[in-house]
Formats: C-alpha cells, structure tokens, sequence
C-alpha cells in the first residue's frame, strides 16, 4: 500500500540526493521526471512491498502470535482478543495522529495529560446533568483545544515541541487533577459504559474497533493517498526545502496537534467509559507507550519515514507480547523489559542496517546516500 | 540490490530474534488452570515489590501449599487505577478458581471483575476493598473500632494511664484517620478520665511536616507524656525527632507503623510498641477465604470456614470476613518480620 513513492517503505533508498536538491519531497511526490530512475523502483514491486521495516513487524507479529498461540495455554481463546483489542484502543487511536507528527519530525507527549483532562470533563459533564454526546463533545473539543495550545507554542512562538509537550504533560495533568482532586466520578451511563465492552455480533472484535477503523482508514488514505501526506514527508525531511516548495510548514503542523489533542480527546472518553471511572490521573504514562509502538511501527523519530500499517501492526506487537507473556506467568517487570529490549533492537536494527547500507553505496554512484535518516 | 538482500536479513534476523525471545520467556507452565482438582489461587497485589505485599502474598502461598492448591502472584509494577485491569482479564482467561485482590481502585476494576466472576472466577478482596457489588468475599485487617482501641489501650500503658498526651495524625481531612481519632477521643473519654487529649496536630503524611510538628508538640506542651500517630508516616518522623532528642524515652510514642520504619527506634527504646495488622495473616486469611468459596465450604453471609491455624470465621451480613484486632509490635517479635 504504501509504496516507495511516499518516501515510508524503504527511505534508505529514496531520497534523491542530487546535491542541494531543495524540492527532495517534491521529487519523491511528483514522481520520476526528466527521465530519471530511481535506485528503489529497479526492484520488482513484490520486493519494494514485502521487503519493508512495515512487513517485518507484521511478520514479526505474526510469528509472535503464532508462536504464542501454540506454546501458551489460553492465548487462543477469543477473550484474549476481546481484551487485548480493548485494552489497546486508546494505544491505537493515539498513535494515529502521533504517527503523523512524528513523521513531520516533531512529537507530542501531552496525548495522556489530554486522555485525562478529557475524562475528567465528561465526568464533570456528566455529574452536572448533561446528555451524555454533549460531554463527549465538550471533551474532544477540550482536547483539540489543548492540541491547539502546543500547536501554538509550537508554531507561531518558534518553540520546540519536546520542550513544549512537555511543559503541557504537566499543566494538562495538572489541571486534571485540580479539576477533579483525588475522587473519581464514576457514576457514568451505563448504556455507554457496556458499549465499550460490547462485540461485534458473532466476533470476539469489541465494536469501538469499528471506530478506529474509520479513523485508521482516514488517517492511512490521508498521509499516504493525498498531496498533504506528501506534504509532511517533505517536512520531516528538510523543513526548509518542504518551505521553499510552497509547504505552509506552520500551518500543517498546527493543525497536527490540533488533530491529535481531538483524538485523545476521544480516546479519553473512551478510556473513561471502559473503566467506568472520570479521574485525573487516568493513563498517566501513555505517551510512552504510544511513542514506543510507533517507533516500534518503523517511524523514524527523525521524520520522513514510516507508514501506518507498521505503527498498528508495532501497537499489536507490544500488547500481543504483553498479553502472551502474562498468561505465561511472566511478571510485569519482565514484560517491561522484553518491551524495551524490542524496542531497542528493532532501531538498531535499521540503524545498522541503514550504517551498513551507506558504506556501500559510494559517493559518485547514482541515488548515492547523501543523508540517512536514521532509525 | 544490496540494500534488498540486508533488508531481508534483517527483517528475518528480528522476527528470529524476538521468536526466540518470546519462546525463551513464554510456554511456561501458563499459570495453572485447575483442571486437576487442585485450587488454583492468584494473588493480585496493588504492585509487584512491596514489602507489604511481599508478606501478604507469603501468607496466601502459604495457606495454598496446606490445603494443595496452586498459587500464583501477579500484578503491575506500578499501583495505578487501572494497571490491575489486564491482569484480572489474564486470570478470567486462565479460567483460576480464585482471584485474591487488593484494589488500586474500588470502581476501574469492577467491570473487569464481574468479567472474570461470569466465567466463574471466585473474587476475594482484601487490605483494600473495590465497590462490594465487585467481589464475593472482603478479608478486611481490622475495623476502625479495632484500631481506635489498640492505640488507646498502648498509649495508657505506657503512660502509666494519667497525664497529657497528644495526636500526630497525616492531613486534615484524612477519612480514616479522623474516623479513628472520633473513636479514640470516646474511648478516652469513657474510659480514662486521667489522660487529657491537647492536641491534635496534623503532619500531612509528609515527613519533614511530621517532623516539626512532633518538635512543636514537645516544646508547647512541657508536661506531654507521649504522643499517638495513626499514620506509618506520622510515627515514623516522630520517632526519628524523639531518637536524637532529650525526650527520647521520657515521651512515650506510639500508633500505626510498619516493622521495617520502626525498627531502629523500637531498638534504641524511643518506641515501646506499636500496632498494625499482621499482613502475613491477611494474606493466609484471604487465600483460605478464596479456597473455601471455591470448593463451597462458604458461599456468602452467615456462612464459616476453617482458615487453618488461625481458626474459624464467619462472612458477615456485608460480606466481610474480620482478620481480628491489630497486631501489636514490639522488641521481642519486631524481627519477625520484613516489611
């Protein structure tokens, strides 16, 4: 799906390198001009598909759960897959926008402040009496409303957003747990709280699945079908080239944030409902595990590269993992460190590999690498 | 073609990796589902690592190995509301017969909860209760009453039961600590007409706070004859003022701490002894509650069981099962324990 062309699938091998090319991106975009051939599009496109960062955390995944559905006891029941789907919504829906931001080379780490100041206003909305859709609104909006804060920061002040999200992790927390102190509101409509725990009829697949998978499909057709995709890609890739191309840099990225504190925003509420409980503190340390999946998913935490179906797929792997070893017996502290040993050794991987492939390639040599974005 | 066939390398080195990773950890002995008669019993502290915990959950174990069960401890690493969340799931996949838990939260666990009790799992709570809808059985350590009149009963002992005496208590508007200052001040004032409460001052569960509230109840009250601190944080601060200072021994102190805080100072004689449960004997107390549910010896309110050498119990009308009266510390039995 997401082929060379949008600069995810093998990045080693894409940038154009002709010098001081300004419109790298736009290269890539517009696709092979003037008669040149592109060192990647030589492969047969089996390869340039199959062979990918992306395929190999799916194949990776695939192995884990075939793996697990053999050696563990349980894991092949289809409460396994009602519980780990449920339990990584929030991870999932996250990650979307982040993977987008990530991609433009910036970084969000307020989405699980967000989750919690979204959750503590739906159940501040719904302890004053209001129709439950009217909370909920009020929450994405809140959220995108603190998206829109870093995006600000981010853009028209010139800061960057590490610093920036970092400050908001804290002030958005903190306002959660002011709003609310240390009680939970957890006296929700039950209506809503047992849809959250609701299948697809005749699947073990909860229905909010259904939710992010329209957002998913918008999120994928976006940033890898339409000229804004391209767009980031370009910026994650030479900010300044992405600029001279006619790329509002700015604008872009504020809307990103924007985008992504709507998402938490929704991914609080439904936090909210799962656990049935409106609190401050509701998935403090989130952040971590998001950016851990999407990096895990093939992203480059240097920008320009990664794609959507490796994120999902590096969410499913952490929380497959998770789930397989804690029917093993295995504890939590070990589950812990298989997660950042993964995560270590899959960017090592594709930093070694990207070393090794940049000693090969001379300089002089056609599509020679004149920069590898590492990671 | 370099860069294809190191990718494929790659691609197949990391999945080969993480296979055999997940085969080195994984296919375990799955935790054991009771299909063999045995009870199978896990243990869902709040977090892996605590001491008091650790001590509870050697209790459970056991309980379990006298009435031939399988025992298994889980739980996450931090105590958040929601992190025990996964590892109730994992025991209702694992079908356990019973789940022993102390809730992070008493409502973000119960729908996951309920789960596990619709496939049949036995859920006993104890130390820390959930919403009683969301559980079987609770293995409560002490009721306020019980905790009230041991710290009055140890304060007017060692203080020959005349004099003044005053409070060091966490914060303000602490729930528990205030229902067990209510009761302690009746029972002072029914039973002990000699001893006359002058302060109630208020730590905040912060240690330096503690601290120097303990130094300006010593330097206010001239004649002060010992100080009462429910709070394991409370004692401790007041302990460590007393230690170094000239009323080591002339103020007696006494209220809720852990073995391991109090330790020094039980040994150096500024604290004679203090009380708090015996977490060992929750955690046999709840495994045996766990066992008798699952094979029916118990089934709710009205009902006994035998819970080994600690005797018999009845679940009350709240289904509640009562460890007993606070187990009080001092020099001789202090290093029996590790928590």
């Amino acid at each position: 799906m997401s082929e060379v062309s949008t600069g995810s699938a093998d990045g080693v091998g894409t940038v154009p390198s002709g010098g001081a090319d300004s419109a790298a991106g736009r290269a890539v975009a517009a696709g092979p001009n003037g008669g040149r051939v592109y060192a990647a599009h030589a492969r047969p496109l089996w390869r340039r598909v199959l062979v990918t960062r992306e395929a190999s955390i799916i194949g990776l995944l695939l192995a884990v759960v075939a793996v697990a559905t053999v050696a563990v006891p349980n894991f092949d029941s289809p409460l396994t897959t009602t519980f780990l789907l449920r339990e990584i919504t929030p991870i999932l829906l996250v990650a979307l926008p982040m993977t987008l931001i990530i991609v433009t080379e910036e970084i969000d780490l307020s989405v699980a402040s967000v989750i919690g100041l979204s959750s503590v206003v739906v159940g501040l909305g719904v302890q004053a009496g209001w129709p439950f859709p009217v909370a909920v609104g009020l929450a994405v909006v809140v959220g995108a409303v603190a998206g829109a804060v870093n995006g600000a920061l981010v853009t028209f002040v010139g800061l960057p957003s590490l610093a920036v999200t970092i400050g908001t992790l804290a002030l958005f927390r903190g306002v959660a747990v002011g709003l609310l102190g240390t009680t939970a509101i957890s006296d929700l409509p039950e209506f809503w709280t047992g849809l959250t725990r609701e299948n697809i009829p005749g699947t073990p697949i909860p229905l909010v699945m259904i939710v992010f998978a329209a957002l998913a499909l918008v999120f994928a057709v976006v940033l890898h079908f339409t000229p804004v995709g391209r767009s980031l890609y370009a910026i994650g890739l030479n900010k300044e080239a992405a600029a001279f191309s006619g790329i509002d840099v700015g604008l872009t990225k504020f809307w990103l944030f924007v985008t992504s504190g709507a998402v938490a925003g929704f991914a609080g509420v439904y936090f909210t409902l799962l656990y049935s409980n409106a609190r401050g503190d509701n998935a403090i340390g989130m952040e971590l595990q998001v950016i851990a999946a999407v990096l895990l998913g093939g992203v480059s935490i240097f920008g320009g590269r990664g794609a959507l179906h490796g994120v999902i797929a590096g969410v499913l792997l952490i929380g497959v993992l998770g789930s397989a070893l804690r029917l093993s017996g295995v504890t939590s502290d070990i589950i812990t460190v298989v997660t950042g040993l993964l995560l270590i050794g899959s960017v090592t991987s594709a930093r070694v590999l990207a070393l090794a492939h940049q000693r090969r390639a001379r300089p002089g040599r056609r599509g020679g690498i004149a920069q590898v974005p590492p990671g | 073609m370099f860069s294809t066939r190191r990718n494929t390398l790659g691609a197949v080195a990391t999945a080969a990796a993480a296979v055999l990773l997940l085969a080195a950890c994984g296919g375990g002995d799955g935790g054991g589902t009771a299909d063999d008669g045995d009870v199978s019993v896990t243990f869902l502290p709040k977090n892996l690592g605590n001491p008091y915990f650790d001590t509870s959950n050697a209790g459970g174990a056991a309980a379990v190995e006298e009435f031939g069960g399988t025992f298994a401890e889980v739980g996450p690493t931090e105590a958040s509301p929601t992190s025990q969340v996964s590892f109730i799931e994992t025991a209702a996949q694992q079908a356990v017969d019973a789940l022993v838990v102390s809730a992070n939260d008493p409502e973000a666990i119960c729908d996951a909860l309920d789960e596990a009790s619709g496939v049949g799992v036995k859920i006993v709570t104890f130390d820390s209760d959930t919403n009683p809808d969301c559980r079987d059985v609770f293995v409560n350590q002490a009721t306020a009453e019980g905790i009230a009149s041991a710290q009055v009963d140890l304060i007017t002992e060692q203080i020959g039961d005349e004099g003044q005496i005053a409070i060091l208590s966490a914060s303000a508007n602490a729930t528990n600590q205030n229902a067990w200052i209510e009761l302690m001040e009746a029972d002072l004032e029914a039973n002990h007409p000699d001893v006359e409460l002058v302060e109630i001052a208020y730590g905040d569960d912060d240690d330096q706070t503690s601290f120097d509230k303990t130094a300006a109840l010593l330097q206010t009250y001239p004649d002060l004859k010992g100080i009462v601190s429910p709070t394991t944080v409370g004692i401790a601060a007041a302990a460590r003022y007393l230690s170094t200072s000239e009323y080591q021994g002339e103020v007696a102190l006494t209220g809720l701490g852990t073995p391991n805080q109090m330790r020094e100072y039980v040994k150096d004689g500024t604290v004679e002894a203090f009380a708090l449960w015996n977490p060992e004997d929750l955690g046999y107390l709840a495994a045996h509650t766990a066992n008798a549910l699952v094979t029916g010896e118990a089934s709710g309110p009205g009902d006994s069981f035998e819970a080994g050498e600690l005797g018999t119990f009845e679940i009350d009308d709240d289904g509640v099962v009562l460890l007993g009266d606070p187990f009080v510390f001092d020099a001789d039995n202090i290093d029996d324990f590790d928590f």
